[in-house]
C-alpha cells in the first residue's frame, strides 16, 4: 500500500466519505482512515437506522389506524427483535455501498485509528492497524472528519450503562421493548426516539430544559408538535433537569426538578440520554499540529481551514449544527478551496434540519423569532395541512406549513413545517433560498396538483394576503 | 380602431424617403404580412409590410412623394378587434443594405412610438445575470449591477456581491455618460482567478481592482468587442504648426504657453465642425449628430487614466483651451474631477508622442464614433517637389465607428485635420 497521498481524510462518515469522492473527482490522490465502519454513525448508528425504525413505527401507526382507510388489521403486533434486525440489515447494506464507492474512485481505505504528528508541511497520518502496528502515511493536506459522540450527564448519575441508561446506540437495537422511558433532551434525536418508541406503545416522558421543545426550531412549530405529541400520550417536563438518577434493578429512579425548584421522582424502565453530542477530537494530537480546540470542537473558518499548515476539519467535529449533509457540504467545500476552485463559505442559513417523528418537522434559515431578533421587518404567511386536498386524502390533517420574507427585499428568511412529508418539501425551499429567489418568483412557480407541496405555494401567497385554499 | 401607418427607417442614417408606390387604395382590406407599399432612398428601394390587419381608412402621402421624414404618418388602417400591442423599435441591423422585407418597417407601423431617451441603455440581449434577491436589493440601494462582478456560479451575481458593493457606487464612468451595455456574462469574460496550479501563488502578487481599473477593463472590453472600428493612418508635416506655435507664444501674454497639443484640440474641433457628420454616437434610435465639438482628452493618471472634456472647444480660443486644459489635466491627476468633467464628450484625442510612440490605434471610446492617437513629431526625410527633404512629421491615426463614420467620412475628416494642422492660420477662417 502506498504511503504518500495528496489527501488524507481521516473518518469515513458523511463528511469524510463524501470529500474523499469529490477530492477523487478532483485528481487528488486520496485516502481515508476509517477506525470502525464506512459511512460512520449516520449509516451505521445514525440517521439511516433510525429512519428505517420508524418506518416500522410508522406502518404500525397506520395498521392500528387501518379502519380508517377501510382496511381491517386485527390485533396488530410487532416483534421488536425482527425490527432491529431490518435496522441493521439496512445499514449493512448502505455500508457496504460506500465500501464499493471507495473503489470505484481508486480511494485507498486504511483501516485503524489515526493521530497526526507535526511534521514540515501538513501533519503526518500514524495509523494504529487492529494489531496494533502503526504506520504512518504521508499527505500534502489533511481533512479531519472524525465526528462526534453522544454528550452525557454522569454529574447527574446518567452514565449509560448499556443496559438500562442508554445513548442512541443502546436505543437503536433495543433486545426488549422498554415499557417506560425517559427522554432527556428533546432535539432532533431525543424527539424520534420519542416517537419512535411512542408509537410501538411505551410510556414515554421527555424532558427538556429549555421552555420548549425542539428547541432550535420555530416556536410555533414546536408548540404544534409538543400538541400532537401529547394527543399521542407522550409526555413533556420542559424547564426541568434531571438532577439525579440510579439504577435499581431493571428501572431507573429518576429525580427531576423544575425551574421552580420542585423536584418530582420518576421511575422508568429505561432511560435515553440526548442531550447533544462533542467532537471526536481527543488522542488526535491536533493542538500539538496548531489546530485550536474550543468546548470539544475543532475550531475553523468557513473553508475548513485550521490555521495549521495543511491541517483542516469538518462536519460534526468542528461544531454544530451536527447534520450529515452539514459535514457532507462543508467537506465538499474544503476540498475544492484546496483544489484552488472558487468556493464560498458554508452559509448556515441554507442548512435544512429534519425530524423524522410522527409528525415530522423540517426547518430551513430562520425561525420567526431569529428573523425579528435580527430586526428584519418580516412578512409571514402560513397554511395548514386541513386545507388541503392531498393530506386529506393521506389521513394526515395535521401540521402547517410557514414561510418568512424579509418585508422589503422578499426575501425568503425560513421556512417552517409540521406534518406528513415536510421532510421530503423543505428541499424546495431550500433550492429558493441558494437561488435566493424572492417571494415573487416562488408565487410564479406552478405546483403541481393535487400535492402536499401545493401548501408550500398557499404558505408564500399568504405571506403576501393572496392565499387561496383557506 | 385607427391605426397608424408611420413612414418607416430602412436604415439607421436614413432620415426622410420617397415614397415611391402605393400597392392599397382606400377600401382595402389588408392581412399583416401583405406589402403596401414600397420605399425608396438613396441606397435602395424597399417593400414595406403591414403589420396590423384592417381596412385601409386613409391614403395620406400620394405615391411619388419625395422627401417623407421618417416616423410621418403615410396612411391609416380601421383595425378589427381589440387594439395591437405596442411594438418597441426593432433594433437595426449593422449599416449595411437591408434586405428586401426588412425588418424595421414592423416597427414603423404600429401605433406611434414613444422614442427613448437618445443612447439610452441598450436592448434586451444584453442581460445581466443576477438573482432575484440581488437584483432587487441593488434596485433599492442604487447600484448599478452591470458593474458588478458575480461571484455565483458562472458569474451570476448573488446577493453577497451586492452587498460587498457600496451604495450607489456605481463605478466611475470614465468620459461617456451613457450607461454602458453588460457583458453577456455579467462582468468580463475572465478567469474569475488565477489557476493556482499553474500559476504559484508565491511567483506572482493581487493588486486588487478599484474602480477606475474596473471600469477601464469593462468599458474598453465592450468597446473592443461591440464596436466595428478601423483604423486611418495619416502623416502631417508639422512645420507650420511648430512654427506657429513659437509666433503664438512669443506673442501671448504673461502666463500663457501654448502646447502643440492645445492646438491639435482645436484643429480636431475645427475639423468637427468642418466635417459634421464625424462628429456622431450610434445608438439605436438612429445616428445622433452632435451640435458641438466636445474633444475627451486622455490623461494618464496614477493607476489608470480618465478623459477630461474641452466642452465646445470649436468656439475657444487657443489660450482659453490651454489654461482649460492644464487645469483640468492637474485635477484629473489629483482625482478631483467632478463627473460632468470627464462624462459626454464627442470625440477624443490620445497623445502618445511624448513617449516617443510612432504610430497608434486607440480604442473607441463609446458612444463616441472616433478617437485620434497622436505619435511623437520627428524629423522625417520626406520627398517634396521629386526631391528629398527633411521635415517635422507626425503621423495620427483615426480609429473609426463604422456604425457611424465610414471610411470615406473618417477620411474627409482627417483631410480637414490635415490643413487645420499643417496650416494653422486656415483655423481662423
Amino acid at each position: 500500500m502506498s504511503t504518500q497521498f495528496d489527501l488524507i481524510v481521516l473518518g469515513a462518515g458523511p463528511g469524510g466519505y463524501v470529500t474523499a469522492i469529490r477530492a477523487a473527482q478532483l485528481g487528488l490522490k486520496t485516502a481515508v482512515v476509517e477506525r470502525e465502519h464506512l459511512g460512520g454513525i449516520c449509516l451505521n448508528w445514525g440517521c439511516i437506522p433510525t429512519k428505517a425504525l420508524l418506518r416500522t413505527s410508522e406502518l404500525f401507526y397506520l395498521m392500528k389506524h387501518a379502519g380508517d382507510f377501510g382496511l381491517a388489521v386485527d390485533n396488530p403486533r410487532f416483534d421488536i427483535e425482527a425490527v432491529v434486525k431490518r435496522s441493521r440489515k439496512v445499514a449493512g447494506q448502505l455500508s457496504g455501498g460506500v465500501g464499493y464507492l471507495m473503489k470505484k474512485h481508486k480511494i485507498t481505505v486504511i483501516d485503524g485509528e489515526a493521530r497526526l504528528e507535526k511534521a514540515a508541511n501538513a501533519p503526518r497520518v500514524i495509523v494504529k492497524g487492529k494489531d496494533g502496528k502503526e504506520t504512518p502515511f504521508e499527505a500534502k493536506h489533511v481533512i479531519v472528519a472524525t465526528g462526534a459522540r453522544a454528550r452525557t450527564l454522569p454529574q447527574a448519575g446518567l452514565a449509560p450503562d448499556g443496559k438500562a441508561i442508554w445513548t442512541y446506540r443502546e436505543a437503536m437495537v433495543p433486545k426488549e421493548m422498554p415499557k417506560s422511558l425517559l427522554v432527556v433532551g428533546s432535539g432532533a434525536i431525543g424527539i424520534e426516539f420519542a416517537s419512535f418508541y411512542r408509537s410501538l406503545g411505551a410510556d414515554v416522558t421527555v424532558v427538556e430544559m429549555l421552555d420548549r421543545i425542539l428547541p432550535a426550531e420555530d416556536a410555533e412549530i414546536s408548540a404544534l408538535a409538543r400538541k400532537a405529541f401529547e394527543k399521542q400520550g407522550m409526555a413533556f417536563r420542559t424547564e426541568t433537569v434531571v438532577e439525579k438518577a440510579g439504577v435499581v434493578g431493571d428501572a431507573v429512579a429518576c429525580v427531576l426538578k423544575g425551574k421552580d425548584g420542585k423536584t418530582e421522582t420518576l421511575n422508568v424502565h429505561r432511560v435515553i440520554v440526548a442531550i447533544g453530542i462533542i467532537g471526536n477530537t481527543e488522542g488526535l494530537g491536533l493542538e500539538a499540529c496548531g489546530a485550536k480546540i474550543e468546548r470539544g470542537h475543532v475550531v475553523v473558518d468557513g473553508f475548513g481551514r485550521t490555521g495549521a499548515p495543511g491541517l483542516y476539519a469538518i462536519g460534526d467535529v468542528t461544531g454544530p449544527p451536527w447534520l450529515a449533509h452539514k459535514a457532507s457540504h462543508e467537506g465538499v467545500i474544503c476540498v475544492e478551496t484546496i483544489a484552488g476552485l472558487h468556493t464560498h463559505a458554508l452559509d448556515v442559513s441554507r442548512i435544512p434540519g429534519c425530524t423524522y417523528s410522527h409528525p415530522q418537522i423540517a426547518s430551513v434559515g430562520l425561525t420567526e423569532d431569529k428573523a425579528k431578533a435580527a430586526g428584519k421587518k418580516i412578512k409571514v404567511g402560513r397554511f395548514p395541512f386541513k386545507g388541503n386536498g392531498k393530506a386529506i386524502a393521506l389521513g394526515e390533517q395535521e401540521g402547517l406549513i410557514k414561510t418568512i420574507f424579509d418585508a422589503d427585499s422578499g426575501e425568503l428568511l425560513g421556512a417552517h413545517m409540521i406534518g406528513a412529508e415536510v421532510t421530503e418539501l423543505i428541499q424546495g425551499y431550500a433550492i429558493a433560498k441558494t437561488l435566493e429567489t424572492t417571494e415573487a418568483e416562488l408565487m410564479e412557480t406552478i405546483f403541481p396538483h393535487p400535492t402536499l407541496s401545493e401548501m408550500m405555494h398557499e404558505a408564500v401567497l399568504d405571506a403576501d394576503g393572496r392565499v387561496m385554499h383557506i | 380602431m385607427t391605426i397608424q401607418i408611420l413612414m418607416p427607417a430602412l436604415s439607421p442614417t436614413m432620415e426622410e424617403g420617397t415614397l415611391a408606390k402605393w400597392m392599397i387604395k382606400t377600401g382595402d382590406a389588408i392581412k399583416a404580412g401583405q406589402v403596401i407599399a414600397e420605399i425608396e432612398t438613396d441606397k435602395a428601394t424597399m417593400e414595406v409590410e403591414a403589420v396590423d390587419e384592417g381596412v385601409v381608412s386613409a391614403i395620406l402621402v400620394p405615391a411619388g412623394t419625395a422627401g417623407v421624414k421618417v416616423n410621418a404618418v403615410i396612411a391609416e388602417i380601421v383595425g378589427e378587434g381589440a387594439a395591437p400591442a405596442p411594438k418597441a423599435p426593432a433594433p437595426f441591423a449593422a449599416p449595411a443594405p437591408l434586405p428586401a422585407a426588412a425588418p424595421a418597417p414592423a416597427a414603423m407601423t404600429a401605433a406611434p412610438i414613444q422614442l427613448p431617451t437618445p443612447m439610452a441603455a441598450a436592448a434586451s440581449g444584453d442581460r445581466v445575470k443576477a438573482s432575484p434577491l440581488a437584483k432587487r436589493i441593488a434596485k433599492s440601494r442604487g447600484i448599478d449591477l452591470s458593474g458588478l462582478v458575480g461571484s455565483g456560479p458562472n458569474g451570476r451575481i448573488i446577493l453577497r456581491d451586492v452587498e460587498n458593493a457600496k451604495p450607489g457606487a456605481s463605478p466611475v464612468r470614465s468620459p461617456a455618460s451613457a450607461p454602458a451595455p453588460a457583458l453577456p456574462a455579467g462582468g468580463l469574460i475572465a478567469p474569475a482567478s488565477l489557476d493556482q496550479r499553474i500559476y504559484s501563488p508565491d511567483r506572482f502578487m493581487v493588486k486588487p481592482l478599484d474602480g477606475m481599473r474596473r471600469t477601464v477593463a469593462k468599458r474598453l472590453t465592450e468597446s473592443f468587442m461591440q464596436v466595428p472600428h478601423f483604423p486611418l493612418t495619416l502623416d502631417l508635416v508639422i512645420d507650420g504648426l511648430l512654427a506657429a506655435r513659437a509666433r503664438i507664444n512669443a506673442g501671448a501674454p504673461e502666463g500663457v504657453k501654448v502646447s502643440v497639443n492645445d492646438l491639435l484640440i482645436k484643429a480636431s474641433a475645427m475639423a468637427l465642425k468642418a466635417v459634421p457628420d464625424a462628429n456622431a454616437s450610434y445608438t439605436d434610435d438612429g445616428v445622433i449628430l452632435h451640435r458641438h465639438a466636445d474633444v475627451a482628452v486622455a490623461v494618464a493618471i496614477e493607476g489608470g487614466l480618465i478623459t477630461p472634456v474641452i466642452f465646445n472647444a470649436e468656439s475657444k480660443g487657443l489660450a482659453a483651451i490651454s489654461a482649460e486644459m492644464k487645469d483640468l489635466a492637474k485635477r484629473a491627476r489629483d482625482r478631483k474631477l467632478k463627473p460632468q468633467e470627464y462624462q459626454g464628450g464627442t470625440f477624443s484625442l490620445s497623445n502618445l508622442g511624448m513617449f516617443g510612440i510612432k504610430a497608434f490605434a486607440s480604442i473607441i471610446n463609446q458612444p463616441q464614433g472616433m478617437i485620434l492617437s497622436v505619435g511623437a513629431g520627428e524629423e522625417r526625410p520626406i520627398v517634396k517637389n521629386g526631391q528629398l527633404a527633411v521635415a517635422n512629421v507626425m503621423t495620427v491615426t483615426l480609429t473609426c465607428d463604422h456604425r457611424v463614420v465610414d471610411g470615406a467620412i473618417g477620411a474627409q475628416w482627417l483631410a480637414a485635420f490635415k490643413t487645420f494642422v499643417e496650416a494653422p492660420e486656415t483655423m481662423l477662417l
